[in-house]
């Protein structure tokens, strides 16, 4: 289980991103989370993934502190992905940078073999992401935390980036939150949902207090 | 206003260090717009969207292999005019944030467009603050840095930005990705209100869902062609009134109809 517990993150000495942010996710569990632009969604992501320290609060990865070094088992899939890839490397090496995804991987995702001796600015932002998700992959990972990753596709696109990540996350039982504005895409994929406001998650009135 | 015919594209790729191939990137692209028409050009990503933009402003790098003629206000759209008309005329709010530049205050970025497109410096400030306000941004977003700025904003900085040039062509290219919805009702409106004045946008997007309220023409591009020309009122239902399989798979895909490809379909998007 990926736990957090009473997060707080402010930037500079404005109010609070996030105040007392609690939430937990199970392995092969998908969860949902929205909220307005700026809400600090993706500044939540980020500090399950470990990519921002917490001011306080403790984050826990299935009941240990996250890795200090070495593969990080929380991986979080940003929404620029040419922002997150060294635009100096061939596709090849980016997308085998943490292990070596299978050919038939490879097909489930998309990516065309004659895309790996390209350099990512000779792909697409769309084919980019895909590389991008499929990289964060690597055994070991156990959970996802995918910020906005089918916002720049195309509907079919996005609908086989979904079944294709899907069926990995159900092989192998790895949690995934899905932070997204499409309300309607939130409904097709998690069961749980949540929406963060004004620094707080709220709880779908559903599903138990899960969350403060 | 605009008509594109037969626009092809090709860019070069590199094998190795010496070796240089061509790729097609549009192939016979063709399409036209109307004064006070929203056009949404939709496709899959790397259909071309973006390239068939910047091959209209003419802001692609040499080298490059690019065949078929653009006329805009019924004159040859040539290389030498669209360096004369891009950023008066013609005005593009482009996919990047990282248009803006990043150390310069929004205010000041948006008078620099009006200066460009005519308008002497007092009173560019003057209408660049005026435009700021018209989409909505109060003095604190005036007076930020682009770092500062949500994606909202910034979107909207970039689209006052056009909206200042009194340009008659905008083309807008996916200017609602990654906004809240109620920040994409507001840049997509905007978008609707210049139409309304009688310019034609040219809205790129993938977001076909949202693109359909505003657009009333919808062209489907996929791997550098034009698939279908429809109008925006055909995508309903279960699509059956779209002329090809491609626009019924990618209407059927969206999470609020099926979220799935249907098996007819399916045999026939292989086209």
């Amino acid at each position: 289980m990926l736990s957090a517990y009473r997060l707080h993150h402010a930037f500079a000495d404005q109010t609070a991103v996030l105040d007392n942010v609690s939430l937990s996710l199970e392995a092969g569990e998908w969860v949902g989370l929205n909220g307005l632009s700026g809400a600090g969604k993706s500044t939540l992501g980020q500090l399950l993934a470990g990519h921002l320290t917490p001011q306080a609060g403790v984050i826990k990865v299935d009941g240990a502190a996250p890795p200090r070094s070495g593969l990080q088992p929380v991986q979080w899939l940003p929404q620029s992905p040419e922002l997150s890839v060294n635009p100096r490397w061939r596709v090849k090496r980016i997308l085998e940078e943490a292990w070596t995804p299978s050919t038939a991987l490879r097909e489930a995702f998309g990516i065309e073999p004659g895309w790996l001796n390209r350099y990512p600015s000779a792909l697409s932002g769309g084919e980019l992401q895909r590389v991008c998700v499929l990289r964060a992959l690597a055994p070991g990972v156990r959970y996802l935390i995918a910020d906005e990753i089918s916002s720049m596709l195309d509907p079919l696109t996005q609908l086989a980036l979904w079944q294709a990540l899907r069926q990995v996350a159900d092989e192998r039982r790895l949690g995934v939150l899905v932070i997204s504005h499409d309300a309607a895409l939130l409904e097709r994929l998690c069961p749980r949902r949540l929406t963060l406001s004004e620094g707080r998650l709220s709880p779908p009135a559903r599903h138990g207090a899960q969350s403060a | 206003m605009l008509s594109i015919e037969h626009l092809t594209l090709q860019l070069p790729y590199y094998t190795s260090w010496w070796r240089r191939r061509w790729a097609e990137v549009l192939s016979d692209v063709s399409l036209e717009l109307h004064p006070g028409e929203v056009h949404a050009v939709v496709g899959a990503s790397g259909a071309g969207k973006s390239l068939l933009a910047h091959a209209l402003l003419g802001l692609l790098p040499e080298p490059k292999h690019q065949t078929g003629r653009l006329t805009f206000q019924n004159r040859a759209l040539t290389a030498a005019r669209q360096r004369q008309l891009r950023g008066r005329e013609l005005a593009l709010i482009p996919q990047s944030l990282d248009a803006l530049d990043p150390l310069v205050r929004s205010q000041r970025q948006v008078s620099w467009a009006a200066s460009r497109a005519g308008h002497a410096r007092s009173d560019a400030w003057q209408a660049a603050g005026q435009a700021l306000t018209h989409y909505q941004l109060d003095e604190r977003g005036r007076q930020a840095f682009p770092h500062e700025l949500s994606g909202g904003m910034a979107r909207r900085v970039l689209t006052a930005m056009a909206h200042v040039s009194h340009a008659q062509l905008i083309i807008a290219d996916e200017p609602s990705v990654g906004l809240d919805p109620q920040q994409r009702n507001r840049v997509l409106d905007a978008l609707a209100a210049l139409a309304l004045e009688g310019k034609s946008v040219l809205l790129i997007t993938h977001d076909l869902r949202h693109a359909l309220p505003i657009a009333q023409q919808v062209t489907l591009m996929n791997q550098g062609r034009c698939i279908e020309t429809a109008c925006a009122s055909a995508f309903r239902g279960d699509g059956d009134t779209l002329a090809t399989g491609y626009a019924r798979a990618l209407w059927q895909a969206l999470p609020d109809n099926h979220f799935g490809v249907l098996t007819t379909t399916q045999a026939q998007n292989v086209a």
